[in-house]
């Protein structure tokens, strides 16, 4: 049953823009914050919240625009190159910041990724300060193709990849290793005392999360054609927890769907009103109160993981 | 050299003095409540926009220019008497006990309502009103012309350092609010209405972030995004300090002012980044910031 929901839900995702074609951007964006706002529940599921990982988004994105400057210029190569260059930062940053819990976590992450953002605002030079850097149009298998066509073929390898990460993060965490991250959560101590190493689960959790914010970044450079600092202010990554817990991080859905309703009402809220943050800040607070377990809960038959 | 160090001092002191008032009030109601509030940055420029607004009134009308510096405290206390009690009661007290995830998310929500209400209401043009600072003329220190505003600023700071301390320790308000910090349960079970004392230290917070937007709007103006920018700087600034450490905050604002201004001296091109900087270097080595204090794993 959930296997034909999930299908005829992917299938309606791939014919929309072909109906309404202006949905294309909107909806590959949305898949782009669906790959971040997964890595933050992944953290959340330990009982970890991140306002910070805005930056693996934004590094990410640099990422793409530094290699495609240095002459690679390849879809998939360049997509594959800046997800390791997320991961590579994830690895780095997580090394110490995955010693911490609570609100210390939140903290330096936010400390982390700020450090970045102002890094990236001020070295003119090398980021191009505010006004950011273009990101190309790659080859795509080494054929040179229009924008429009690009765009498309961005789409669907998004959605493809929604489809094959979406089950390989279901995998990891069903696994024995993914049990551990939310037994973290529970109770930390009892798993020392069972002898897992709780700082790799949390490490591989870390690296992990940063290349799914890796991946959705470079799709969102794409995208966008574009990346400026602000991909990495404090208020990105809010936004990222905020998508990750409206769609509920029981399971790898929920970021997507998240996603995909925000940027939707999105489209649908700046034609009549401007003030759209407003609508977004009550939606949050409304769903953490009366449905803890978000948009993915009402899916869901067992008892899905809350805040 | 030493000619420029009187002014590099007094500019870092105003710098630090302007932070303070952001942090102080974060760091405060943390300490009262345990609830990190995202919306902090959101009072601040709420209290900077009401300031501007009366003080533009005041100067359009041709009262009485004095009546501004009346302007800027009434408009903190303006603020604080509206959203302290409002957003207490209605949000703030749903999330005690709740873990940090629902706290943070909570107030993020608040934060990203109040900044379109801004929006809303005041548009998105700048306001600039410097009607305050001119009045108080300017200073001339070793051939460096320095404003006075920016010294009334630093005394203010102080001021609410002393007063914030005399009102803890000595009067039968900030006892209870010790008591209650101290011990939650206890506190209430031995008679203390924790609600009012809630309500009253959130409020007091509001008041602080009100009051600093209010002072710091005739300095640098106000202009959308100034809450989100304030708010990461008050977050850095009480983190580093210790959450919940009023002195921490207040010796925190003078390590992130004075490494601001050192940085716009020696490379302006990293100014932004000093106090992020500060902040990461002191949280890795002292997590719990520098006033702050260790709390045991529970099992």
């Amino acid at each position: 049953m959930r296997t034909i929901v999930a299908a005829s839900a992917v299938l309606i995702l791939a014919v929309l823009p072909v109906a309404a074609p202006w949905l294309q951007f909107v909806l590959t964006v949305a898949i782009a914050k669906g790959f971040a706002a997964l890595g933050v529940a992944v953290l959340l599921r330990a009982g970890l919240i991140s306002i910070g990982h805005a930056m693996f988004f934004a590094a990410s994105a640099y990422g793409v625009a530094f290699l495609a400057r240095a002459g690679i210029n390849d879809l998939g190569l360049l997509l594959i190159l800046s997800v390791l260059v997320a991961a590579l930062v994830g690895a780095i940053a997580g090394m110490f910041l995955v010693r911490y819990r609570a609100i210390f976590f939140a903290m330096l992450n936010l400390a982390v990724s700020m450090v970045f953002y102002a890094l990236c605002a001020k070295l003119y030079g090398v980021t191009g300060g505010t006004d950011g850097l273009p990101v190309p149009i790659p080859a795509v298998f080494g054929i040179a193709v229009g924008e429009p066509v690009f765009k498309s073929v961005l789409f669907y390898l998004s959605l493809a990849l929604m489809l094959l990460v979406g089950l390989a993060v279901q995998r990891y965490l069903n696994s024995p290793l993914g049990h551990a991250l939310s037994a973290v959560h529970s109770n930390e101590i009892r798993l020392e005392y069972l002898g897992i190493p709780v700082w790799t689960v949390l490490l591989i959790a870390y690296v992990i999360s940063a290349a799914l914010a890796g991946l959705g970044g470079a799709i969102a450079g794409f995208a966008i054609g574009r990346v400026v600092p602000d991909f990495a202010f404090w208020t990105a990554s809010g936004h990222l927890v905020l998508i990750a817990v409206l769609g509920g991080i029981g399971g790898v859905p929920g970021a997507f769907l998240g996603a995909l309703f925000l940027e939707l009402l999105h489209s649908a809220a700046v034609t009549v009103t401007d003030a759209w943050n407003l609508i977004v800040g009550m939606t949050l607070i409304i769903v953490i109160m009366f449905l803890p377990q978000g948009f993915y809960g009402l899916f869901s038959r067992k008892e899905a993981s809350s805040l | 050299m030493s000619n420029a160090i009187i002014p590099l001092l007094l500019d870092s002191l105003a710098s630090a003095a302007l932070i303070f008032f952001a942090a102080v009030g974060l760091t405060l109601v943390f300490s009262v409540l345990r609830v990190l509030n995202v919306a902090h940055g959101s009072l601040y420029s709420i209290g900077g926009y009401v300031a501007a607004s009366i003080c533009l009134f005041i100067t359009s009308r041709q009262l009485n220019p004095y009546l501004s510096f009346v302007a800027l405290l009434f408009s903190a206390v303006f603020v604080a008497a509206i959203f302290g009690p409002l957003i207490e009661r209605s949000l703030v007290r749903w999330t005690y006990g709740k873990s940090e995830a629902v706290q943070i998310l909570i107030t993020f929500g608040l934060f990203l309502i109040l900044e379109d209400l801004q929006r809303v209401t005041f548009g998105v043009q700048s306001f600039y009103e410097d009607a305050p600072m001119r009045l108080l003329g300017t200073l001339n220190v070793g051939g460096v012309v320095y404003l006075n505003y920016q010294i009334f600023l630093i005394g203010m700071a102080l001021f609410v350092v002393i007063g914030l301390r005399l009102l803890i320790n000595h009067t039968r308000l900030g006892r209870l609010i010790t008591a209650v910090v101290t011990d939650r349960e206890m506190a209430q079970s031995i008679g203390i209405d924790t609600n009012r004392i809630f309500i009253l230290a959130f409020s007091l917070g509001v008041f602080l972030a009100a009051l600093g937007g209010a002072l710091a709007t005739p300095t640098s103006g106000i202009a959308p995004g100034l809450g989100a920018d304030t708010m990461v700087l008050a977050f850095a600034v009480a983190a580093i300090g210790g959450l919940g450490q009023i002195e921490g905050a207040a010796v925190a604002s003078l390590i992130v002012g004075v490494a601001r201004v050192l940085a716009i001296y020696l490379v302006p091109s990293l100014d932004a980044v000093a106090p992020y900087a500060a902040m990461l270097v002191v949280l890795l080595i002292r997590p719990y910031g520098l006033f702050g204090s260790v709390t045991a794993r529970r099992i």
